[in-house]
C-alpha cells in the first residue's frame, strides 16, 4: 500500500493510514483472542469516605464470574502514579474520589461481568469532602491525604516584583477561571493481557508510555520489572490522558488471577469519564504592569491547580504552568506562585497544554488589557514585548535556542484576516456581533531538568533487504512513526517499500521515554538519525569488503542498494544482508535531550521538570460572530501561525495545528467537565459536547521555518503549542465583539447573554 | 436464524436477536474495522452502511438485520480498481486520517452522503459528516477528502477549493 518516497520535508500521508482507513489496523481494543475473560471495576460511588465492608459473596457465587478481587488481592504496594505514588489500585481503607475502584471482578462475559459489578455491595462510611482547590487548602478543611491537601507549593521569582509594580504607569488585574476538561479520545482506555507459564505479564494495551508502564505496574503489584512486556499498538488518540496507568495494574492483577487466560478491560465512555484523568480546573489570580513606552515590567500571580483525588502528573502539570505564567514575554520582574491541592473531584491529568492552556488564557487576556489601557494595538504591544534569542524569559532562564515568535506575529500582520479584519466586522448582520482576537502562546518540549529526557533508537537490516525501525514511542495519532521512516528514508536513501516500522514493545524495542511533552519526535528522531548514520556507515563499509575496493569511498546508498559511484557496480541490500550476522545488520543509538544550563535560583520546591528550555511559538487569529438573542458564538474563521523549527512533513504539522486549534475551540466555547459534589454530571458525549464539523471553522496553519539546530533535521515538537492559544484568541475576539469581559470558560451561550443582560444594565 | 447480505456476501447465523450489531460484527465476525466509541450513539465510530444508508451499529440489534445488505468498512473497498475507494483513496491523500479510530465510521458516513448528494459543499459536507466525531483532526482535512472524491467520482475539472467562511 505505502508508496513512494519518503524523505524529510516531503507532504507524505502517513505510512499508517491505509491500514486505518481500510479497518486492518488493530488497536489494542481490537483484540478479542479464544478463550477470553473480561474484567471490570467496582468504582466507590462516594466522593470521600472510610470503606467499612465490601462484600463479593453474591457477584463470586453467579455463574461465569471467575474471580473477585480486593485490596487483600494485591500484592505489593497497590500504589500507583508517575512521580508520586499516591494513587491505589484497589482502595481498602478510604475513598478520595467517586471513580475510586474498589473491587475487580473476572467474567466469562460481559453480561455476566454487568451483572457482578451489580451484585458487590461496598458499605463506605461518608467523609466530609472538599471540591475547591482554595477551600481545601483552609484550616479545618477535610484532610484526603495523611500528609494534607497540599500536593506542591512552588514560587518562581525574578527581580522584584513588588517594588516594580511602583514604578509601572499602568497595572491591571483580572481573575480567571478554567474547568476540568475531557481528552475524548475515541479509543477509551483499554488493554489485553495474559500471564505466561513463567509468571510474566504480557500486555497489549492503548498507552502512551510503554516502557514506564512496566515501573508502575512492578511497583504496584510487586512484581520483577523484567517480568512485564508491555506492547503499543496504534492508539485511537490519547493526548495526555494514556500518560500512566489507566487500565494496566487492574489488568495486570486480573491476568495474575486468570489462569493464563487472556483478559480484557475496556472502560465504557461513561467510566472513561469517571476514572480516567482530565485537565486541571484552575482558578488564577492575575496582576501585571507595564511602562508607559509598552514595556511589560512587572507580574504577580497566585495559580491554584485542582489536582483532584491524586497527584497523576499534578505538580508537574502546574510546574511547567508557572513556567509559562508570564507569556512569550520579556517580563523583568515577576512573582508567581502556584498551589496544586487534592480535592475529592475526579484526578486531574495530563493533556496537551500541559498546565500551560490555563495560564495562557489568562496572560494573553492580560495582554489585551493592558494593550488598550496603553492605547496600543494589541499586536504591535505583543511584538514589542516578545521573547528573542538570548532574552530571560518570565522564569529567568536564557533563551538560546531558535525562539520564533517575532516572525510569527508578522506573518499575522501582513496576513488578509488581519489587515481586512474591520471590513469585516462591519458586515455583520441583524442581531450579529463580529469580533476579532488574537493570541500569542508559545510551549516547551521535554521533561526539563531532573528527568533524563532520552531515547533508544534501533535500527536492523533485515534479511529481505529492508530496514526495520524498532519504535519505542507510541504513535498516538500524532504522526511521529511516519516521521522516523521519513528521517530513515532521508538518511538511507530508501523509498517506502523498503522501510519497516514495529511498534512500540518493550521486549523487541529500546528503553526510551513516553509519548508526551512534544518531545516525541525530537527525543527518537535524534536518536534515530544516529543510529541511520551508524548504519550507512557500516554498509559502505561491508559493501567495501565485498567489492575490494581500497577504501571506503565513493559509496552511496541508493533504493535497494548500495552503489560504488565511481565504477557503477551496485551490491542488493538482500545481498548484503545475507552476508552479515544478524549481530552485525542492527545499529543501536541514543539520545538525551539538552537541558538549560543557567538554572535560575528560584523553583526550588519543584521536584523535577523545571526549567525548560526549548520552546514551540505560536500566533492565532479568529474570527467569531456572536448571535445577539441566542448567545450562540461562531467561530467564523481561523489563522494559526507556528514555529517549530524546521518542518519533516507539512502535512503532518498542519494535522498536529488544526487538531490542536479544534480541541482548543471546544475548551473555549462548550467543553467542561460539570461537577456536583464532585459526581460528573455529564460523562457522555450526550451531554459533555464535543466539538463537530459543523462546530469548527476552516483553519488556516502556516508554519515559520526556523531552524533548531539540535533537532532532528531542524525540527521541535508543535504537538501542544496550537492548543493554548484559542481559549485567549476567542475570548479576545468576544471583548471585541460585545464589549464585554468573560473571564470563566467556556463561553456558553448561558454565559454569553448573562453577561450581556449585565452589561446591559 | 438470522440471513442477511454482508460485504457482499450471504450470511446467516444462529445469534441472539438482541445481540448488539457492533459486537456481532467485531468480536463473533472479527469484523474489527468497525469502531466503538460510545456505545450511545453520540459518537458515529460504529457506523455502517444498511442497505447504502449509515446506521450506528451499536444501537442496532443483530435481529435488526434479517434480509438487510450490511457493508462495513472491510466491504467497501470491494470491486474498486485500486482496492481503495475512492474515499478511502482520498482519506489518505488529503491527510484525514490521524489516530484512525473515527475514520471507518467517518469514510462510511461520507460515502452515503456522496450517494445521497454527489456534489457537495463544503457546508453540505460538514453538515452530512456532524453525527460522526473525530477528536484528532479538527475535520479540516476530513471535508477537504471528501471533496476531492467527490470531483474524482464525478470526474470534474478541478475548481479552486472555496473557504469554509468568512463572506
Amino acid at each position: 500500500m505505502k508508496k513512494g518516497l519518503l524523505g524529510v520535508g516531503y507532504a507524505v500521508p502517513r505510512q499508517d493510514a491505509w491500514t486505518k482507513v481500510t479497518g486492518e489496523e488493530k488497536f489494542a481494543a481490537d483484540y478479542y483472542p479464544e478463550n477470553l475473560l473480561w474484567a471490570g471495576a467496582k468504582r466507590a460511588g462516594v466522593s470521600h469516605g472510610r470503606i467499612l465492608r465490601v462484600d463479593v459473596a453474591a457477584a463470586q457465587a453467579l455463574p461465569g464470574v471467575v474471580a473477585v478481587l480486593t485490596r487483600k488481592d494485591v500484592p505489593g504496594t497497590n500504589r500507583q502514579g508517575i512521580v508520586h505514588k499516591d494513587q491505589p489500585v484497589l482502595a481498602g481503607e478510604k475513598v478520595r474520589h467517586r471513580g475510586e475502584p474498589v473491587a475487580l471482578v473476572l467474567a466469562e462475559t460481559r453480561e455476566v461481568l454487568a451483572q457482578a459489578l451489580a451484585r458487590i455491595r461496598v458499605e463506605i462510611e461518608p467523609l466530609p469532602a472538599v471540591f475547591d482547590p482554595e477551600e481545601a487548602l483552609q484550616p479545618g478543611a477535610p484532610q484526603l491525604h495523611e500528609r494534607g491537601n497540599l500536593l506542591l507549593r512552588a514560587k518562581i521569582e525574578q527581580g522584584q516584583a513588588d517594588e516594580a509594580f511602583k514604578e509601572c504607569d499602568v497595572v491591571v488585574a483580572e481573575t480567571f477561571e478554567v474547568p476540568f476538561q475531557e481528552h475524548g479520545f475515541l479509543e477509551t482506555q483499554n488493554g489485553l493481557a495474559w500471564q505466561e507459564p513463567d509468571g510474566s505479564i504480557v500486555m497489549i494495551v492503548s498507552t502512551q508510555a510503554p516502557f514506564r508502564d512496566r515501573f508502575e505496574i512492578a511497583h504496584a503489584l510487586g512484581l520483577e520489572m523484567g517480568a512485564i512486556r508491555v506492547i503499543s499498538p496504534y492508539l485511537g488518540g490519547g493526548f495526555g490522558g494514556k500518560d500512566g496507568a489507566t487500565v494496566q495494574c487492574l489488568l495486570a492483577l486480573a491476568a495474575m488471577h486468570a489462569g493464563g487466560r487472556p483478559v480484557k478491560m475496556w472502560w465504557d465512555r461513561e467510566e472513561s469519564f469517571i476514572a480516567g484523568y482530565k485537565r486541571h480546573a484552575a482558578r488564577l489570580y492575575y496582576r501585571a504592569g507595564a511602562k508607559a513606552d509598552g514595556t511589560l515590567h512587572a507580574l504577580h500571580c497566585r495559580l491554584y491547580y485542582d489536582s483532584g483525588a491524586y497527584a497523576h502528573l499534578g505538580g508537574e502539570i502546574m510546574e511547567l504552568g508557572m513556567e509559562h505564567a508570564g507569556g512569550p514575554y520579556r517580563l523583568p520582574h515577576t512573582c508567581i506562585e502556584g498551589w496544586c491541592v487534592y480535592t475529592n473531584n475526579p484526578i486531574g491529568g495530563a493533556m496537551r497544554g500541559f498546565g500551560v492552556c490555563q495560564v495562557s488564557f489568562a496572560f494573553e487576556r492580560i495582554m489585551d488589557l493592558l494593550a488598550s489601557k496603553l492605547g496600543l494595538d494589541p499586536l504591535d504591544f505583543r511584538r514589542r514585548n516578545a521573547l528573542q534569542r538570548g532574552d530571560k524569559n518570565c522564569a529567568g532562564v536564557t533563551l538560546v535556542h531558535s525562539t520564533g515568535l517575532v516572525p510569527c506575529l508578522e506573518a499575522i500582520k501582513r496576513h488578509a484576516l488581519w489587515t481586512d479584519r474591520e471590513k469585516w466586522k462591519q458586515g455583520a448582520g441583524p442581531f450579529k456581533k463580529r469580533g476579532v482576537g488574537l493570541a500569542a502562546v508559545f510551549n516547551a518540549m521535554g521533561y526539563g531538568r531532573g528527568l533524563p529526557d532520552s531515547a533508544i533508537a534501533k535500527l536492523e537490516l533485515t534479511p529481505e533487504g529492508k530496514f526495520r525501525i524498532y519504535n519505542s514511542v507510541p504513535d498516538m495519532g500524532q504522526g511521529n512513526a511516519t516521521a522516523f521512516l521519513q528521517m530513515a528514508g532521508e538518511i538511507l536513501g530508501q523509498d517506502a517499500s523498503r522501510l519497516e516500522l514495529v511498534p512500540p514493545d518493550t521486549a523487541r524495542s529500546l528503553p526510551s521515554g513516553s509519548s508526551s511533552a512534544s518531545r516525541t519526535t525530537y527525543t527518537f528522531g535524534n536518536a534515530l538519525i544516529r543510529a541511520c548514520q551508524e548504519m550507512k556507515e557500516k554498509l559502505c563499509h561491508r559493501a567495501a569488503l565485498v567489492l575490494m575496493t581500497d577504501e571506503v569511498r565513493g559509496f552511496a546508498l541508493v533504493p535497494g542498494k548500495v552503489r560504488h559511484l565511481p565504477s557503477g557496480r551496485n551490491l542488493d541490500l538482500e545481498f548484503l544482508a545475507g552476508l552479515f550476522p544478524e549481530t552485525d545488520r542492527s545499529s543501536v543509538s541514543q539520545f538525551v535531550m539538552p537541558v538549560a544550563q543557567d538554572v535560575p535560583d528560584t523553583g526550588k520546591e519543584f521536584f523535577i521538570g523545571f526549567p525548560h528550555v526549548f520552546f514551540s511559538y505560536a500566533a492565532h487569529l479568529v474570527y467569531v460572530e456572536v448571535d445577539e438573542l441566542t448567545g450562540t458564538i461562531e467561530v467564523r474563521d481561523y489563522l494559526a501561525v507556528t514555529e517549530g523549527g524546521r518542518v519533516i512533513n507539512p502535512q503532518g504539522f498542519e494535522q498536529q495545528v488544526q487538531g490542536a486549534v479544534a480541541q482548543g475551540i471546544g475548551y473555549a466555547l462548550m467543553e467542561q467537565v460539570l461537577l456536583h459534589q464532585g459526581e460528573i454530571l455529564n460523562p457522555n458525549l450526550t451531554n459533555y459536547i464535543l466539538p463537530t464539523s459543523r462546530d469548527i471553522p476552516g483553519i488556516e496553519s502556516m508554519a515559520v521555518e526556523t531552524v533548531e539546530p539540535t533537532g532532528p533535521f531542524g525540527m521541535k515538537g508543535i504537538g501542544e503549542v496550537g492548543a493554548n492559544a484559542p481559549l485567549p484568541a476567542i475570548a479576545a475576539a468576544l471583548e471585541d465583539a460585545l464589549g464585554l469581559r468573560l473571564t470563566r470558560s467556556p463561553f456558553t451561550p448561558d454565559r454569553v447573554l448573562g453577561k450581556m443582560s449585565q452589561g446591559a444594565r | 436464524m438470522i440471513r442477511f447480505v454482508l460485504n457482499g456476501k450471504e450470511m446467516q447465523l444462529d445469534t441472539p436477536p438482541d445481540r448488539r450489531v457492533v459486537d456481532l460484527l467485531r468480536e463473533d465476525l472479527g469484523l474489527t474495522g468497525t469502531k466503538e466509541g460510545c456505545g450511545a450513539g453520540e459518537c458515529g465510530a460504529c457506523t455502517i452502511l444498511v442497505d447504502g444508508e449509515s446506521r450506528l451499529s451499536c444501537l442496532m440489534l443483530a435481529a435488526q438485520l434479517q434480509g438487510r445488505s450490511i457493508t462495513t468498512i472491510e466491504g467497501l473497498r470491494q470491486g474498486t480498481e485500486t482496492g481503495l475507494h475512492p474515499l478511502q483513496e482520498a482519506f489518505v491523500e488529503c491527510g484525514a486520517v490521524q489516530c484512525g479510530f473515527c475514520s471507518p465510521g467517518m469514510v462510511l458516513a461520507a460515502a452515503h452522503l456522496l450517494e445521497r448528494n454527489p456534489d457537495p459543499s463544503r457546508m453540505e459536507i460538514r453538515a452530512g459528516l456532524s453525527g460522526n466525531l473525530c477528536r484528532c483532526t479538527g475535520y479540516v482535512k476530513i471535508v477537504d477528502a471528501v471533496e476531492a472524491a467527490a470531483r474524482k467520482t464525478e470526474n470534474k475539472p478541478e475548481e479552486t477549493a472555496p473557504k469554509d467562511a468568512t463572506p
